[in-house]
């Protein structure tokens, strides 16, 4: 269920407080999640609110904070994964942490200035931008000129999102390894402003194509969490529906994607096709096949079309029993992916991986059952945890949650009740609200405030993919080319997700 | 076992059967019953002084503009319109209905605007052209100038079993420089603008440029703003336009085959007009 800021705890806190707070909640086995700027009385006040969870089965907890006029600590030394959230606000709201680690713009290119901090409320004039080249780290040791530098991207051959990705490498082996992002920044947060909320849900969906429904049920949490709007029991089930057709297409997509970078050749083919057929399953019960264009604030727009959608699963869940059999007994790609890509518990926590990722890396988090959202709670929710950190526990989580959400599918169209599909939600002048949603790719959030008459103020978007980019170079460094496009295919990632 | 196991996958390949269906290019093509396209558009069922439509209206899609007569009228522009289905919804009178025409490629930006007086054909002179240097092959890079990701997961699925592109002689290139088609996702982000053009300078002639997408046509919703443009408008010469959030894949097949002239363009006035005989699909 989404949470009202009722329900969630909000505490105030100076800025001198911060550390000392943000490490003993770390001592006290709290994550901290995400933390983002806002500006309830002009672009001399800032505020910061941070976002962290106390424990499993609690709902996330609030921190505020009003500097003023002085800059506030870094948290980044304590909590790693605060560390992108920090420069992006340094970015986009022009507000300096102290002892920030690493100091350098982050979401705004090299060469990149804006007039006026975007975010700051107010029209956000055109960036400037004179292309320069990225600072890259200076190389040291007894021959340096031996190291070869390939910076690849930001076009990248086939049909790819773009982002430039620059390897130090010396033979087959990769020294370090840097990618750059927000190539495809589009200043997605400032877009939401100044729009009724039910308009920000077609914006929603369009954040990240790929995890429109999830994107898109996050939003809408936070604004019936605002409204204190009770979405009626037919229309949370039908979410869950929707919200696991949109894991399953994605997950297939998944691993037809990471046999072809096994040179899998027809195992690409069977799970690319399987995902069309997904798609086309979307296609028969939404309109869409990205399954765009149901949710709305209050529940849902229109009833899906559920007439045949329980045969249609039951035939793909019987072709992919087989498929996900023959992966796991396809030696060559099994050989590919053991041990390719470690990322260890400690790293995944510390530097914020979420999602399949962190459960691959022995993290047993899912919001769905621990925070749950939605008709979650009653339905027969498995979470699939693997501890081998590799991009084969990658591989073993994502076959799994697949057959969970078949589970999930088929208990949504058992158990729906009736009932009607939308409830009226009218936000509170000047309120907010806080939401979140499992994407395909982990954990999506959306903190929303509005103005006087009932507009969105302020969106934040914490997006899986932010996350989980920041955590990936980390298991690229001192492993080898050849394993380079296995990695990235396990991870999953995307890079509009990431950048907005 | 390793032995035995290479045969299992090309056997399990072969006894999947073909799943490639046949190319009709008629806009019913198999897999896609459901799919919704641009909302119709019918003015004469429009209520003096209604805007439902257009306050429902995101990306702006559908403006009221004054006529010579002073009279405020709905403006409909398929080449921003995003599918969300808002102004069906929105509409008192059905004046605009959900449809399945979602085949709405288009060599002019004006096509897209709804409008009484169907334009246009081209000549034949570039038909002969295009079939003298291509004959029935296309190249294509793809850049994603700042997209969801959106138009990339339908764009992929062009290359899936059941597509299957590279029949029709279309393939997807790595290099420009071996490239006839620069397609075109995304509202071109401030630093994806330099990249595209280096893109497009590096490709040889005659070369083409589609925009797919309503963020390429048109910014979409995620155009302007303090980091984008919208979309090609003011950056490349368009030759094709291809307007849907995302454009599915018959769709996209549609364009390239157009751009081939292989089928015709069907879209006519921001509409596919009633009783159009069926596209002739010469390939199939």
């Amino acid at each position: 269920m989404s949470a009202s800021p009722a329900a969630l705890t909000m505490e105030d806190l100076a800025a001198r407080q911060l550390p000392v707070r943000c490490r003993a909640a770390l001592d006290a086995g709290a994550r901290m999640q995400f933390m983002y700027a806002w500006f309830p009385e002009g672009p001399d006040t800032p505020e910061l609110r941070y976002v962290l969870h106390p424990g499993r089965g609690e709902p996330p907890h609030l921190w505020r904070c009003r500097p003023g006029k002085e800059s506030p600590p870094s948290l980044a030394p304590s909590a790693p994964l605060l560390s992108w959230y920090e420069r992006e606000t340094t970015d986009l709201c022009g507000i300096a942490f102290t002892d920030q680690p690493l100091p350098q713009p982050l979401v705004l290119l090299p060469g990149a200035r804006a007039a006026r901090p975007p975010l700051l409320p107010g029209p956000a004039p055109q960036l400037s931008y004179t292309p320069s080249p990225h600072p890259l780290p200076e190389l040291a040791g007894t021959a340096p000129e031996a190291i070869q530098l390939l910076p690849f991207g930001p076009v990248r051959a086939d049909v790819l999102e773009s982002t430039q990705l620059a390897f130090y490498y010396l033979g087959e082996a990769i020294l370090h390894y840097h990618p750059q992002l927000f190539f495809k920044h589009r200043g997605m947060e400032k877009r939401f402003e100044g729009l009724p909320p039910a308009l920000g849900t077609v914006l929603a969906e369009r954040v990240s194509g790929v995890g429109g429904v999830a994107h898109a049920l996050a939003y809408c949490h936070a604004v019936e969490a605002a409204a204190h709007c009770e979405v009626p029991r037919r229309a949370a089930w039908l979410r869950v529906l929707l919200g696991e057709l949109e894991r399953l297409y994605n997950h297939l997509h998944y691993l037809g994607h990471l046999c072809h970078t096994t040179t899998l050749k027809v195992g690409e083919a069977q799970g690319k096709y399987l995902e069309e057929r997904a798609k086309q399953i979307n296609t028969r019960v939404s309109g869409s096949r990205l399954l765009r264009g149901l949710l709305v604030p209050g529940g849902l727009r229109r009833e899906p079309v559920l007439a045949g959608l329980a045969a249609d699963i039951a035939r793909l869940q019987s072709d992919f029993q087989i498929y996900a059999g023959q992966l796991a007994a396809t030696n060559s790609h099994l050989d590919r992916l053991i041990s390719t890509g470690v990322l260890g518990r400690r790293l995944a926590f510390d530097q914020g991986a979420t999602g399949p990722v962190a459960r691959a890396s022995g993290l047993d988090r899912d919001p769905r059952r621990d925070q749950p959202h939605g008709a979650y709670a009653e339905l027969p929710l498995r979470v699939a945890v693997r501890d081998g950190c590799d991009a084969h526990a990658r591989q073993q989580v994502r076959i799994e949650e697949i057959t969970n959400s078949i589970l999930l599918i088929r208990a949504v169209l058992e158990g729906l009740p009736e009932g009607a599909l939308c409830a009226e939600c009218r936000p509170a002048p000047a309120g907010e609200g806080l939401g979140w949603a499992e994407t395909p790719r982990g954990t999506a959030y959306y903190a929303v405030h509005l103005d006087a008459g009932g507009r969105l103020r302020r969106v934040k978007i914490k997006s899986p993919s932010f996350s989980n980019w920041r955590v990936f170079p980390y298991t690229v460094h001192d492993t080898n080319m050849m394993d380079y496009a296995i990695n990235e295919a396990s991870f999953g990632l995307t890079v509009a997700g990431c950048d907005r | 076992m390793a032995l035995k196991l290479m045969p299992l996958w090309t056997l399990y390949g072969l006894a999947r059967g073909r799943a490639t269906t046949r190319w009709r290019g008629q806009g019913d093509e198999p897999g896609q019953a459901g799919l919704l396209g641009m909302p119709r558009f019918d003015p004469a069922k429009c209520q003096d002084g209604c805007r439902d439509c257009a306050q429902a209206c995101l990306p702006g899609a559908i403006r009221l503009v004054a006529g010579d007569d002073g009279v405020e009228r709905v403006k409909v522009d398929y080449g921003r319109c995003v599918v969300c289905q808002l102004c069906v919804d929105a509409c008192p009178t059905g004046a605009l209905t959900a449809s399945q025409d979602w085949a709405f490629a288009s060599r002019s930006r004006e096509d897209l605007v709804w409008s009484r007086a169907a334009l246009s054909e081209e000549g034949a002179t570039l038909e002969r052209e295009i079939r003298r240097v291509f004959g029935r092959s296309l190249h294509i890079r793809h850049v994603d100038a700042g997209s969801c990701n959106g138009c990339e997961s339908e764009l992929q699925a062009l290359s899936n079993p059941y597509y299957n592109l590279h029949r029709l002689g279309v393939f997807f290139t790595a290099s420009p420089r071996f490239a006839d088609l620069l397609l075109v996702t995304g509202p071109v982000t401030y630093a994806m603008r330099g990249p595209l053009l280096e893109a497009f300078e590096a490709m040889p002639q005659p070369r083409f440029v589609m925009a797919a997408g309503t963020c390429a046509v048109s910014g979409g919703t995620n155009g302007g703003g303090y980091a984008c443009g919208n979309g090609l408008e003011g950056v490349l010469p368009v030759d094709l336009y291809l307007p849907g959030c995302p454009p599915s894949p018959p769709a996209i097949i549609h364009a390239l085959l157009m751009l081939l002239r292989r089928v015709p363009q069907r879209v006519r006035g921001g509409r596919i007009p009633p009783g159009e005989p069926p596209a002739a699909g010469r390939h199939a």
